[in-house]
């Protein structure tokens, strides 16, 4: 059923690709009909994984020799970690979708990159061989490139080629330790399981170790290789910078964790302290540095940097706790992330056509368009961590888990905590409301569409199910990182 | 005494393709000289056609392989001549619409002489019958890069190519020369022999380097790599093509061929911790100059074919990482990457003449909109520009993942890795220019009152054929990896 989720995408971008380029609104269905057939594909396949592996252990999808010569396999299987963010990308993709309804220029072509990247995000999130994991990671980074720089807005260009860049360099250091990590286990398999279970000499495990996490990690925005990160997301049109927050980042962080921690468990324990640091530097200076942004969008965008360090750190506590708070906290800012940049960017920069905090503050946006006003607070809310959202959780457990191994870290990430309380606060006085001088009725304003509307929704529902019931996810998640796989990386802990 | 003919038989393919090449010449005297154009250059164009499916039927069919001091004939020989046939196949259809010249049988007989040249060089084991091959080969080249006559460039160029050509072939000869001193031998086994049971004297690396001059002079390789961008540039798009692939293809071929067969026991060593005089110390010092320079002087360049040619310098850099590669590996890892760069550098340039006869020029600026202007040339523009990126699933990407795996895998203790590093790093830095061909041509509009790009039929269906086979040698290499493999392990190599 996963497997579907691939093929579906991709099927759908090659099908926007042959329509005549006028039709809008078939472009529009297809897309969403495409997005929502991936959706039900992976919650379809969610069920059926948590009926039929209670063990956590990853299930094979799809396995046969692609490539002999090189004993290279196209293997698809899937675990509780890859259905989580497989889920996230489902929903995303949906949101996404509703929040591009408005997209009049070249719009098949828009939906036709946006559904290959979808495709590509799927694909590394199923991928148990390396050599096919790392051709749908850099698979990605080609629609990237071009949805921010033909849709884009502020600085398209250069945010564009930025992201492009980071990207494959990233992907350059993984490709480095992928091949050295080939080679040195005597060139039989890329297959992950296999390579998993072979003892990589210790001295070649600390330098390939840093090399490969670093180089997902980039795409994970892990300080200070985040700058491609804000740039991006406020070049990007909206859809855009919610699939580089909601998953594009993740695919950074899920590689980091599936192959780097994976393969590396020593390595891994020789730098564990070192990434902690820069994740917890992350968090504080992604939070400090969005509370005093102008622009509403790179608010969002270094509280992104803030918030994957929470998911760096989660992945450095090594205990089980922090791990599965981690993968949640994966799925839980793919989400709220997404919600906030479909507000900025869809409801208010469309309509405003500023996303400046001085020039929407007389605006008194609550008054104009109260449906943002209130998405925007609740999702901010959720983007806090306050409880009754899936951000709370997925903080807590990994703050808990970090408690244990780094306390004093973890105080100072608590402190950022405070000032991402403190900047969204911020954001809602100066953008929703102030007091504004403009009279309501001065700007007309079109109203909130239905899609937007629905996607609205649905972000702010996943949230707050989660909040609500993370058990949904955890039943997934933990399992998993009891299997095989994760043994070597976590030190057990309490749960 | 009877005079023997049968020295001619192993020979055929080469005699079909030379004999087409002077029935090219002859149908133009006799028949459609005085025809018009279009009619000329069809007929003509479709003799030489006849020339190249000639002897691919003919090789396709043949199995009679054997060794001789001066040739071999081995599947593999002749797997790469069908390759090579095939290269110049696309090129002589995509000379079809070409109006550059009045002179239609002398183009396509030098066309087919090139071609002949080549596949000779293919089978010739000893240094003397492949330097004789390499003449054959560039003296045509010479003539057809100058064949624009209404251009200064192309004079230029083909003055640069002459000049830079003909002192590196002197630095061949001279190599071999002192090589033949030393030895006493031509053929490349004696040789190999001879420098085993030898004590290796000091002129002997002499003789090396200098050989090694001429090779590093036709793959391009820095700092051998000044007529590049200006014989890309300013030769006809045709020849552009046909240098920068087939040409490209055989001479990486002999190159291996020498340094495996001819230097082996000269190999050296280019490993972090095992730094010895040889080959490998050479290859290495070219390899990182080519990818470096190629890389760092094409970001810099506002002309869509000099920038193909400072890339094709880059990719030669690369592709002399097989050169590292263990016996089993380093073949059809060159081969494949090779034979899969020459097919999609051949597409982009046939793009790139495409382009240039409409715009007159191929400054960046020509491609603006193209997206718009001529969808399918820029699909097919996009996925060329992507595979020599690197991007997957296209052919560029496999053949390079393969060739740094090879490289990576073949000296003990990771000892090439350093390169494989220079390698990726320069192939991250190569997305860049790349990216900004394709950013003229989908995100830049058009210019205002730009009309559609008409290209005929003879440029979009070869291209259209070259952007298919990138796609399949990418998402399913293991058919050109497993035919490799075959002809490899019947050959003797």
């Amino acid at each position: 059923m996963l497997a579907w989720t691939i093929l579906i995408s991709f099927l759908g971008a090659a099908a926007l690709v042959l329509l005549p380029a006028e039709s809008r609104r078939a472009a529009r269905h297809t897309a969403l009909l495409t997005a929502l057939a991936g959706l039900a594909c992976a919650l379809a396949g969610a069920v059926q994984y948590e009926r039929s592996a209670a063990s956590g252990a990853p299930v094979d999808l799809v396995n046969f020799s692609w490539i002999a010569d090189l004993h290279i396999h196209f293997h698809l299987a899937a675990d509780g970690v890859s259905i989580t963010l497989v889920l996230l990308t489902g929903i995303a993709a949906v949101a996404g979708v509703l929040f591009s309804w408005n997209i009049e220029r070249r719009t098949r072509e828009f939906f036709a990159l946006y559904l290959a990247l979808i495709g590509s995000v799927y694909g590394v999130f199923l991928s148990f061989d390396l050599f096919l994991l790392f051709v749908f990671y850099e698979l990605a980074i080609i629609p990237k490139y071009f949805l921010i720089a033909v849709w884009g807005s502020t600085r398209r260009e250069y945010g564009a080629m930025k992201l492009a860049l980071y990207s494959l360099v990233g992907s350059a250091m993984v490709l480095v330790g992928l091949i050295a990590a080939y080679v040195v286990s005597g060139a039989q398999t890329f297959d992950l399981t296999e390579l998993a279970k072979y003892h990589f000499p210790a001295a070649f495990q600390h330098w390939a170790f840093p090399l490969v996490f670093v180089g997902f990690a980039i795409l994970a925005g892990l300080w200070p290789f985040h700058t491609w990160a804000p740039t991006g997301h406020v070049a990007a049109p909206t859809a855009g910078s919610m699939l580089l927050a909601g998953v594009v980042m993740k695919l950074g962080a899920y590689g980091a964790l599936r192959v780097a921690m994976t393969l590396f468990p020593e390595g891994l324990r020789a730098w564990q302290n070192e990434i902690a640091l820069l994740a917890v530097i992350g968090i504080v200076y992604g939070a400090t540095v969005a509370l005093v942004q102008r622009d509403l969008k790179f608010v969002i965008g270094y509280s992104s940097v803030s918030h994957m360090g929470f998911v760096l750190l989660g992945l450095m506590t090594l205990s089980k706790i922090g791990l599965s708070g981690a993968v949640l906290q994966m799925f839980s800012h793919g989400i709220i992330a997404g919600l906030l940049f479909a507000v900025v960017g869809r409801m208010v920069y469309d309509r405003a056509h500023t996303r400046d905090l001085t020039e929407l503050q007389p605006m008194n946006l609550s008054a104009l368009a109260p449906f943002a006003a209130v998405t925007f607070v609740i999702a901010g809310a959720a983007s806090m961590g306050l409880p009754g959202f899936s951000g709370f959780i997925a903080e807590l457990q990994v703050l808990a888990g970090a408690w244990q191994v780094f306390p004093r870290l973890t105080l100072l990430a608590g402190v950022g905590i405070l000032v991402g309380i403190a900047f969204m606060v911020r954001v809602w006085i100066k953008a929703f409301f102030a007091e504004g001088d403009i009279k309501a009725s001065a700007i007309p304003i079109e109203p909130i569409s239905m899609p937007e509307r629905a996607g609205a929704l649905v972000l702010l529902g996943t949230t707050v199910l989660i909040g609500l019931w993370p058990g949904l996810l955890l039943n997934l998640i933990t399992p998993t990182l009891n299997s095989t796989l994760f043994q070597g990386m976590v030190k057990g802990g309490p749960q | 005494m009877t005079l023997s003919l049968d020295w001619m038989i192993p020979l055929i393919p080469e005699e079909i393709v030379i004999i087409f090449a002077l029935a090219a010449l002859a149908v133009d005297f006799a028949i459609v000289r005085r025809m018009n154009p279009a009619v000329r250059w069809r007929v003509i164009g479709a003799t030489a056609c006849a020339g190249c499916v000639g002897a691919m039927i003919w090789i396709g069919r043949a199995t009679n392989y054997g060794t001789s001091e001066m040739l071999a004939l081995s599947p593999l020989t002749q797997f790469i001549k069908l390759a090579l046939l095939g290269l110049a196949l696309v090129v002589v259809v995509l000379s079809l619409d070409a109006r550059f010249t009045r002179h239609t049988g002398e183009y396509y007989a030098l066309l087919l002489l090139a071609t002949a040249g080549l596949m000779l060089l293919i089978s010739s084991e000893n240094l003397l019958m492949i330097f004789i091959a390499l003449e054959i080969l560039s003296v045509p080249l010479y003539v057809l890069t100058a064949f624009d006559k209404t251009r200064e460039a192309s004079a230029e160029a083909a003055l640069k190519y002459f000049l830079f050509g003909s002192v590196a072939a002197a630095f061949t000869l001279f190599g071999i020369s002192l090589l033949y001193g030393m030895t006493g031998e031509l053929g490349l086994g004696a040789i190999a022999a001879k420098l085993r049971t030898q004590p290796v004297e000091p002129v002997c690396y002499a003789a090396l380097v200098m050989t090694l001059i001429g090779f590093a002079f036709k793959v391009a390789a820095a700092p051998f790599h000044f007529w590049a961008p200006d014989v890309y540039e300013g030769a006809p798009a045709p020849i552009a093509c046909f240098v920068a692939s087939a040409s490209k293809v055989a001479s990486f071929f002999v190159l291996a061929k020498i340094v495996i067969d001819g230097f082996g026991p000269i190999r050296g060593g280019a490993a972090w911790n095992d730094f010895r005089a040889g080959w490998m110390p050479v290859l290495a010092v070219l390899a990182v100059l080519s990818m470096a320079g190629g890389n760092i002087a094409a970001l810099a360049q506002t002309s869509v074919k000099r920038l193909l040619a400072y890339s094709a310098i880059a990719h030669g850099g690369y592709a002399l990482l097989a050169f590292f590669g263990n016996a089993r590996q380093m073949l059809p890892a060159l081969l494949f990457y090779v034979i899969t760069y020459a097919l999609t550098v051949l597409g982009a340039l046939a793009v790139a003449g495409a382009v240039e006869n409409s715009a007159n020029g191929d400054r960046m600026a020509a491609w603006a909109g193209l997206g718009r202007r001529a969808p399918l040339l820029a699909v097919c523009m996009f996925i060329f520009m992507l595979s020599l990126a690197g991007i997957p699933p296209l052919a560029g990407f496999f053949g390079k993942f393969y060739l740094f795996t090879a490289a990576a895998a073949g000296q003990p203790h990771l000892g090439m890795l350093w390169l494989v590093i220079v390698a990726v790093g320069a192939s991250a830095i190569s997305l860049y220019y790349y990216l900004q061909v394709l950013k003229q041509i989908y995100a830049v509009p058009p210019p205002a009152g730009a009309m559609p790009l008409r290209a005929s039929r003879a440029a979009l269906f070869p291209i259209a054929l070259l952007a298919a086979l990138v796609i399949v040698f990418g998402c399913a290499p293991g058919w050109l990896l497993g035919r490799l493999s075959a002809v490899l392990n019947s050959s003797a190599f």
